[in-house]
């Protein structure tokens, strides 16, 4: 037995300094990872070497079958689909990381703003009103709205990222209200308060820091919705225009020689899958890592 | 007594992947009949012992040795899950320490009752509704015909923990087991609750496995008593073996820092470490006799000057309370379904009182008495329906928020629940600093000021780089206590600081807390729902019910003569060492 009581408190924080390592990794993550990996590393050794020029068009070797020359055959013009496909990688995480972007960076403040502003008796219906205009904006599909940016400027990449990104919007806003209301709630914000810290104090300090991971999460799904709004504005003439290589287009392009060559729709397809996969599934590994019921409060 | 009810032979379990085993060699044992306490603070393996006699251990630990109850073939713990379920339906039962969470908040209580009822099958179906209605009147339901269709949340947490009694002795079991069944309970609560268990045990003459960290609370109900420490069972025997001539170390620890009433020579509780020259509890409270060091503050606190110590304190009129507070109501109005209005809850009515500087004052109350409503109220972070509320110079309810700023350079608070006020994503040494930060101090001055406060409150400075997470709690009620300090308040409010924490703790922080209040010459404000805890730091009290003010006075008179009925019932109910002795020899 132990007379000193800082003995066994060590002994027990250490434990929990184990059960956290421990529980850092899990299964859902590591796949989801090891599939992003492989995107990512496409993507960034389509800047060094494709086994083709993006537009080296081959006449005499059209629509060809997977072959030790052209690795996943070659479409109408007779260009690499491989090459397209590892061009194709830099678009969609592009567009993700754009899309993405715009989302985290305009939705986590409105979501806090919203939730700091229901705290005062003055600035309730302020926080309605935000949250209101943000669940009219979650009504609108980054569908129609891409239809909206193309008609008013033009068809492009840019067009389609930002509308991605504004669709994705409520999503963040309402997860970061959520969160921050929890936070706000708690007792550590109110010694905060008792500590004399100012308003946008606290939310820098300790809102921000507490809803980081929900965030984390959200954005690793929102990552995952916006490879698959890209890839359909792409389909549909709306997203990346020719000659970009982009996985959207290459399956449009494919649709007529679906009976004679379905490689050319089954490599975009693939990759397109690989990366909505591999991004939920690493959000679903986040999650379950960032689930407070996990966190150990060492006193049990 | 020829067979054991129970018999729990050398359990040891280890967690998957873990060498050290978290409960280890633990056997304990159980005649028909006998109701025995287990004790032990948090993490010391008690409520592990009780899942392995249910059969519920998580699968990931792996559990040796063997528990074998009357009426059950082989061992429990080797048991499969479909003879456990026959063995839980039949022979054993359990009441949780948190009855909200243990009943379904979708399920009128009687249709819960009834459930239990019908999966035993020994009740004929025509027969359950009036079973039903006998339970609840067992348990001392009041109306127990219309009880049968309320929802758990319409009920009081005693109710709902009524309930579950009723529940589980619905099946008539041979062993009942209650973890912590009154730890979420208010005092009168608890009192009543306990006398109920008890005499419900003996009516169906079953067995009691009860378990607590209160040794108080395991006097009035147990025959015996074991002691958990570690993970091991360090000592066992009757009640008043245990209480009168403990053998092993720790137990002589947990009774001397459980027994609020006893000062050593220096006028502090006894903690773990200072158990030796304990002499165990005084019999029969004399309330000339208790020596305490708050006492000693109660004849002079009135000329004690204000502002003695701190010379950026508030300016304040030495002859005027520091504190007035005068006909101060809150009311929140609860709004219903479909914006229907319900009356205001009134959360505090009309409540009046002032505190001298240098005076400890503690508030008493049970849960919705509306204590912490007045504190909030106090440090200005809510304002009052109506009413004055005057701390120093600073007029609070219509304060602007410079005048709080400067109110809450002099009133720092400590929360209740070390393990929710801490933000979990900063470090201590951010948290401690947060009170200067918001001062704007040089970093330097806060890492400094930092050092010397967690010094004062016992930790030393490796801790600043550290989370809350790898803290025990008592340690955070430290950190938490540095941080209210570190800006040197004037006065310092405590809502129930001790009440999340283990008795052997508890004594630690509340000899801490007498010595800052010393040291730094601060004003007291404590709340507790614990008269013990109360009557060993506080000059003077006033006890709380419903939102008023029931009663007032310095701390001595109150506990000696109490006017009002609800003090009567509040001492009485309060579980003391010398009180549970008394009663169980």
């Amino acid at each position: 037995m132990s007379e000193n009581p800082s003995t066994t408190s060590a002994g027990e924080a250490s434990a929990d300094r184990r059960r956290r390592t421990k529980l850092r990794l899990n299964s859902s993550m590591i796949i989801g990872g090891v599939l992003i990996l492989l995107i990512v590393a496409l993507a960034l050794v389509s800047f060094i070497w494709t086994p083709y020029g993006p537009s080296a068009v081959d006449p005499v070797a059209r629509l060809q079958p997977s072959s030790p020359e052209h690795l996943f055959g070659t479409d109408r013009f007779g260009r690499d689909t491989l090459t397209w496909i590892m061009y194709g990688a830099r678009i969609t995480l592009m567009v993700g990381i754009v899309a993405v972007g715009i989302a985290v960076l305009i939705g986590t403040p409105v979501g806090i703003v919203a939730a700091v502003f229901a705290q005062y008796p003055w600035g309730a219906w302020l926080g309605a009103v935000i949250m209101r205009a943000n669940d009219i904006l979650l009504a609108f599909p980054a569908l129609l709205l891409a239809i909206v940016f193309a008609a008013v400027y033009q068809p492009g990449t840019g067009p389609a990222m930002v509308a991605v990104g504004i669709a994705a919007i409520p999503g963040f806003a309402r997860v970061a209200r959520s969160g921050t209301m929890q936070v706000l709630g708690s007792e550590y914000v109110r010694a905060a308060k008792a500590s004399n810290r100012s308003v946008p104090a606290i939310a820098i300090v300790h809102v921000l820091p507490n809803i980081a991971s929900m965030v984390i999460v959200q954005a690793s799904v929102a990552f995952a919705i916006s490879v698959l709004a890209e890839a359909g504005l792409s389909f549909l003439g709306l997203g990346t225009q020719a000659p970009v290589p982009s996985w959207g287009r290459m399956l449009q392009e494919s649709q007529q020689f679906l009976s004679t060559q379905p490689g050319l729709a089954l490599w975009p397809g693939l990759f397109i899958a690989i990366a909505v996969l591999g991004f939920n599934l690493l959000g679903d590994g986040l999650r379950d890592r960032f689930d407070p019921k996990m966190e150990a409060r060492g006193n049990g | 007594m020829d067979e054991n009810l129970l018999e729990v032979r050398d359990l040891t379990i280890t967690p998957a992947g873990a060498q050290a085993p978290v409960l280890q060699d633990v056997s304990l044992s159980l005649a028909p009949g006998e109701r025995v306490g287990l004790i032990g603070e948090s993490g010391s393996g008690k409520s592990l012992t009780a899942q392995s006699v249910m059969g519920l251990l998580p699968e990931e630990l792996r559990a040796e040795g063997s528990v074998s109850l009357q009426g059950f073939d082989g061992n429990v713990l080797a048991a499969k899950e479909k003879t456990l379920a026959r063995m839980r339906s039949d022979l054993v039962s359990m009441v949780f320490q948190e009855p909200m969470s243990a009943l379904n908040p979708l399920m009128r209580i009687g249709d819960q009752i009834a459930e239990v009822l019908r999966i035993h099958g020994e009740v004929r179906r025509g027969d359950i509704p009036g079973r039903v209605l006998d339970l609840l009147t067992s348990v001392h339901m009041p109306d127990p015909a219309s009880a049968r269709f309320a929802y758990p949340h319409q009920m009081s947490g005693g109710q709902r923990q009524r309930v579950m009694l009723a529940i589980a002795l619905a099946n008539s079991p041979r062993l009942l087991i209650c973890d912590e069944p009154t730890t979420a309970l208010d005092v009168t609560v608890q009192k009543h609750m306990l006398d109920l268990i008890a005499e419900r045990v003996a009516a169906v003459q079953a067995g009691l496995l009860f378990i607590t960290h209160d040794l108080a609370v395991v006097a009035g109900v147990c025959d015996r008593v074991s002691v958990m420490y570690a993970g091991r069972i360090v000592e066992t025997g009757s009640v008043a073996q245990i209480f009168t001539d403990p053998q092993h170390e720790y137990t002589r620890g947990l009774l001397a820092s459980s027994d609020l009433e006893s000062t050593d020579a220096r006028g502090k509780l006894y903690t773990l470490k200072t158990a030796l020259s304990y002499a165990g509890p005084t019999e029969a409270a004399d309330p000339t006799g208790v020596a305490g060091s708050g006492k000693e503050v109660a004849s002079d606190d009135a000329d004690e000057p204000a502002t003695a110590s701190t010379g950026e304190g508030l300016s304040t009129d030495t002859s005027a309370p520091l504190i007035d507070v005068s006909g101060v109501s809150k009311h929140f109005r609860s709004r219903g379904l479909l914006l229907r209005r319900r009356s205001p809850v009134r959360a505090l009515d009309d409540v009046s009182f002032s505190v001298a500087a240098g005076q400890r004052l503690g508030i008493v109350g049970e849960s919705g008495s509306g204590k912490s409503t007045l504190l909030t109220i106090l440090s200005g972070l809510d304002r009052p329906t109506s009413g004055q509320v005057r701390v120093g110079d600073i007029r609070v309810e219509s304060a602007s928020s410079t005048a709080l700023k400067s109110l809450r350079e002099d009133l720092q608070i400590v929360f209740q629940d070390p393990f929710a006020s801490l933000d979990p994503r900063m470090r201590v040494e951010d948290i401690v600093s947060e009170p200067l930060v918001a001062r704007g101090m040089a970093r330097d001055e806060r890492l400094a000021r930092v050092e010397e406060m967690l010094l004062a409150v016992d930790l030393d400075t490796t801790a600043m780089r550290r989370y809350p997470h790898q803290f025990s709690g008592g340690q955070r009620q430290r950190i938490s206590i540095a941080r209210a300090l570190v800006t040197r308040p004037q006065i310092l409010v405590a809502d129930e600081p001790v009440s999340a924490l283990d008795v052997s703790v508890r004594a630690q922080v509340l000899n801490l807390l007498t010595d800052l209040v010393d040291d730094y010459a601060l004003t007291l404000l404590f709340v507790s729902h614990d008269l013990g805890v109360v009557k060993h730091l506080c000059s003077d009290v006033i006890v709380m019910k419903d939102g008023r003010i029931v009663e007032s006075g310095s701390t001595e008179d109150i506990y000696a003569n109490p006017r009002e009925d609800y003090t009567r019932s509040l001492i009485a109910a309060t579980p003391s060492l010398a009180g549970a002795l008394a009663s169980a020899t």
